[in-house]
């Protein structure tokens, strides 16, 4: 997805220079009070996570260290809108990695949650959240699947408690982003 | 010596295609003496909904961890991604008191309770910390001296270092070494920590893909005969995605990708069959006509 056309156009327009109106300086504390972003600000641009990072050295485009430095600046907009925020494999490289023990990826998450809360998300999390919701399992495990344990000797597969599952989407607030994004 | 006896988190991926994993390890922890008991009622371990809400992925972990605390008993995780979550989760709310009453504020809603009484264990630690490598040597019946492969520890098996702090993230050797008790080579080769890239494989194709590919590049150039993993998500990227990764690159690779558990219960001697050998995409019968 970001290695496309549409990532291109991204890229060159983040390039443009910056407007102090693109910036929300209270966007790093909005970040920081997010539990695994407390440490934003920490970060002096070594360069480390993106050397280190396995994604960076085959994308054109993901650069944890520019996602980091576009936190500071307050570039909610142009970060919250980007694809390139879901490209993170969660390896955790960058966070073993950091001098600074920034905690990247954990920011690089709170960045995926805000954008999911303020917009939408890819459709892979969309179908994800729905199979757990229709049955606790984040698969759709076919019938079939499930009568072959039998064959191969397996115990049955126990079935989820959909009651609990239903009631925490709803009190934790995801059923409402669910509802808002559409399926 | 501690009591061998762990709650089962199956999690999503091993019940939905990587049954070989299930049935080799259920096969070889009994007749190791390791008694695994089935979890009722569990869910999704939450990590596939951490990037939508980081707050129902704790409320997910949160949940399994209370299914295991109210049966007494420790678990234990075949995949990477379930025991990293659970794992990290269990610790968290162990230590940080305005999280849990967070977290057991939405739990107080289904009747539970987080208490922090048990623990969080991969089947790699359970085998080189529990059962450990003196007993797993003693029931080698058939070393594999005959194999060379090379090891895919994984991610969230030893990464965050600090969180896990079982094995060194930068060189780990739990996995070399129950490899090495089979009697089979382990062979070092370059960027052996380096991530599959499924997690991103939904969002994103082309960038794990390649990531395999460099991997199985780097195994067949020192000369593995097969690969072992110990995670059903890695597992597919490389088994699974083997055929797709060679059409798109046009190479071939052909390498067998074997889950521990299925090594370990050929040097136990057992049978190919008797470990769903059958199951693997990628065929291992050249490999197996070696023993």
């Amino acid at each position: 997805m970001a290695e496309t056309e549409k990532g291109e156009a991204k890229e060159t327009e983040q390039r443009m220079v910056l407007k102090i109106t693109d910036v929300d300086p209270r966007f790093k504390y909005e970040i920081s009070k997010i539990p695994g972003a407390e440490k934003v600000m920490l970060c002096f641009q070594c360069g480390t996570c993106t050397a280190d990072c396995p994604i960076a050295r085959f994308s054109d485009f993901y650069r944890p260290r520019k996602l980091i430095r576009m936190t500071q600046l307050g570039l909610k907009d142009r970060l919250l809108s980007s694809d390139v925020i879901w490209l993170c494999s969660t390896c955790f490289t960058c966070i073993d990695h950091c001098p600074q023990d920034v905690g990247i990826a954990d920011i690089i998450r709170a960045l995926r949650n805000l954008s999911v809360r303020e917009r939408d998300m890819p459709v892979v999390f969309k179908e994800l959240a729905s199979n757990i919701l229709k049955t606790g399992y984040a698969y759709m495990i076919p019938e079939l699947r499930l009568k072959k344990r039998a064959e191969e000797g397996l115990p049955l597969l126990p079935k989820a408690n959909l009651e609990n599952v239903a009631k925490l989407f709803d009190i934790t607030g995801l059923s409402k982003i669910l509802e808002k994004v559409g399926t | 010596m501690p009591e061998l006896k762990y709650l089962l988190f199956m999690g999503c991926v091993i019940p939905y295609r990587i049954s070989s994993y299930e049935i080799s390890t259920r096969k070889v922890l009994d007749k190791l003496g390791v008694e695994v008991v089935e979890m009722p009622e569990f869910n999704c371990c939450g990590l596939p909904l951490d990037p939508v809400n980081h707050d129902m992925m704790l409320t997910l972990a949160a949940r399994n961890l209370c299914l295991a605390e109210q049966q007494n008993l420790n678990i234990v995780a075949l995949c990477n991604g379930c025991f990293g979550t659970l794992n990290h989760v269990n610790k968290e709310l162990k230590e940080d008191r305005k999280l849990r009453e967070r977290v057991n504020g939405y739990l107080k809603e289904i009747g539970m309770e987080f208490k922090g009484t048990i623990t969080v264990k991969h089947l790699i630690y359970v085998l080189a910390k529990d059962v450990g490598f003196e007993k797993i040597k003693d029931n080698v019946q058939k070393p594999l001296t005959q194999l060379r492969v090379a090891q895919h520890t994984g991610c969230h098996v030893i990464r965050p270092g600090k969180v896990v702090g079982f094995d060194d993230p930068e060189n780990p050797t739990a996995l070399k070494t129950l490899i090495k008790v089979t009697g089979a080579k382990c062979l070092d080769y370059m960027d052996e920590t380096e991530c599959c890239g499924a997690p991103i494989i939904g969002v994103n194709a082309e960038i794990p893909l390649q990531l395999a590919r460099e991997k199985l590049d780097h195994i067949r150039a020192v000369g593995a005969q097969a690969m072992i993993t110990v995670c059903p998500f890695c597992h597919m990227m490389y088994d699974l995605n083997q055929s797709r990764i060679e059409r798109t690159f046009n190479e071939k690779f052909r390498i067998p990708v074997l889950h521990y558990s299925q090594l370990l219960g050929l040097a136990m001697g057992m049978s190919p069959d008797e470990l769903a050998f059958k199951d693997l995409r990628v065929d291992a019968s050249e490999l197996v006509s070696l023993l």
